[in-house]
């Protein structure tokens, strides 16, 4: 039973910090400092996230490394999310055999 | 009878295909995940249950290391808020996505749906969000976060170790999908990203500032950067 309370102790706060700004802000912001800030949000969070993430999460750095710079050029190239995803994959995969 | 219009079934149909490698990446994650709850007391149900309502990788680990410590419900609850706060920032983002007569309801259920990566394919679709497309990646990638935590509180260490790191790797790939290619337009962009890789880099190894959590390293390199970015190149205001 008191695992199930920590659970929704935090099921409750991670909804609200999810949904309050959505219901709050309800109409498109003008300041173009926010503007601009929150339009370059995305991309500076998720180059954040991978980097240097993905070459920790390998056994080895250098799986990391080439799964980065093969997804970077397949990315570039308008490769679809799906085929650059399984290409990281799979590069770490056959690294891994091989060094 | 039809339950949904047409456009809101094609975006419910995109929004699943959209969220394959989402899918797979968060059962290759949430699979450790599980394996740790597992250690920390945690039944497959309540693993499931966890993944479902929470869906946070850094959250849930700090929740399963939290229930294994006896830490006290007001120490989860700020440990969450601090770790997740990011989620915060995505949401204002998304407000500004959202059409402006979009109702309650859709607005607590998109919010809800927050997850890094939903969050990404939501980016990079553009222009209004349609709530049946994040619907629809919801609908597919949860379950399989779930799924992901429950097979990992019941099968422990069988997968190898070398699986395990790949199919986690998809997640990365996927974002590098989503934020490379706007890059190649925008300069300012392809400049951040190059200035967030190298700032993520030197905080993971710098003294002091490695200590701190991922959440709140990327909360704080994100505000830093983005702030800067927006003092020094602001948006024109019709490129939204």
């Amino acid at each position: 039973m008191k695992i199930y309370i920590y659970i929704f102790a935090a099921f409750l706060v991670s909804s609200l910090i999810r949904i309050l700004p959505l219901i709050l802000i309800k109409k498109p912001i003008n300041n173009v400092f926010l503007r601009s800030f929150l339009y370059y949000v995305p991309y500076v969070t998720l180059a954040v996230m991978t980097f240097p993430a993905i070459i920790e999460t390998t056994q080895t750095p250098w799986s990391g490394l080439a799964a980065l710079v093969i997804c970077i050029v397949l990315s570039l190239r308008g490769a679809s999310l799906l085929w650059v995803a399984c290409a990281g994959s799979a590069t770490v995969f056959l690294v891994q055999l091989f060094v | 009878m039809r339950l949904f219009s047409d456009t809101k079934r094609k975006a419910f149909i995109e929004g699943i295909k959209d969220s394959i490698p989402i899918g797979l990446g968060y059962f290759a994650v949430s699979f450790p995940l599980g394996i740790i709850a597992r250690n920390a007391g945690l039944c497959p149900t309540q693993g499931f249950l966890s993944g479902i309502l929470n869906h946070a990788s850094a959250g849930e680990y700090a929740l399963f290391t939290s229930v294994q410590h006896t830490a006290t419900y007001l120490e989860v609850m700020i440990l969450t808020l601090v770790i997740n706060a990011r989620y915060m920032l995505m949401s204002c983002s998304m407000s500004q996505m959202l059409r402006p007569k979009t109702p309650f309801l859709h607005r607590i259920l998109l919010g809800f749906g927050i997850t890094d990566e939903i969050f990404g394919i939501t980016v990079r679709r553009g222009g209004y969000i349609m709530p049946y497309y994040n619907y629809g990646a919801m609908f597919f990638a949860i379950p399989l976060w779930g799924l992901g935590i429950l097979c990992g509180t019941l099968a422990g260490n069988s997968l190898p170790e070398s699986v395990v790191n790949a199919m986690a790797v998809a997640l990365y790939g996927m974002f590098i999908a989503i934020i490379f290619p706007p890059a190649k337009k925008d300069k300012t962009i392809a400049t951040l990203i190059i200035v967030s890789f190298a700032l993520s880099f030197l905080c993971s190894i710098a003294p002091f500032v490695k200590e701190l959590t991922d959440g709140t390293r990327t909360i704080i390199l994100t505000v830093v950067i983005a702030a800067v970015a927006a003092i020094i190149k602001p948006i024109k205001e019709e490129t939204k």
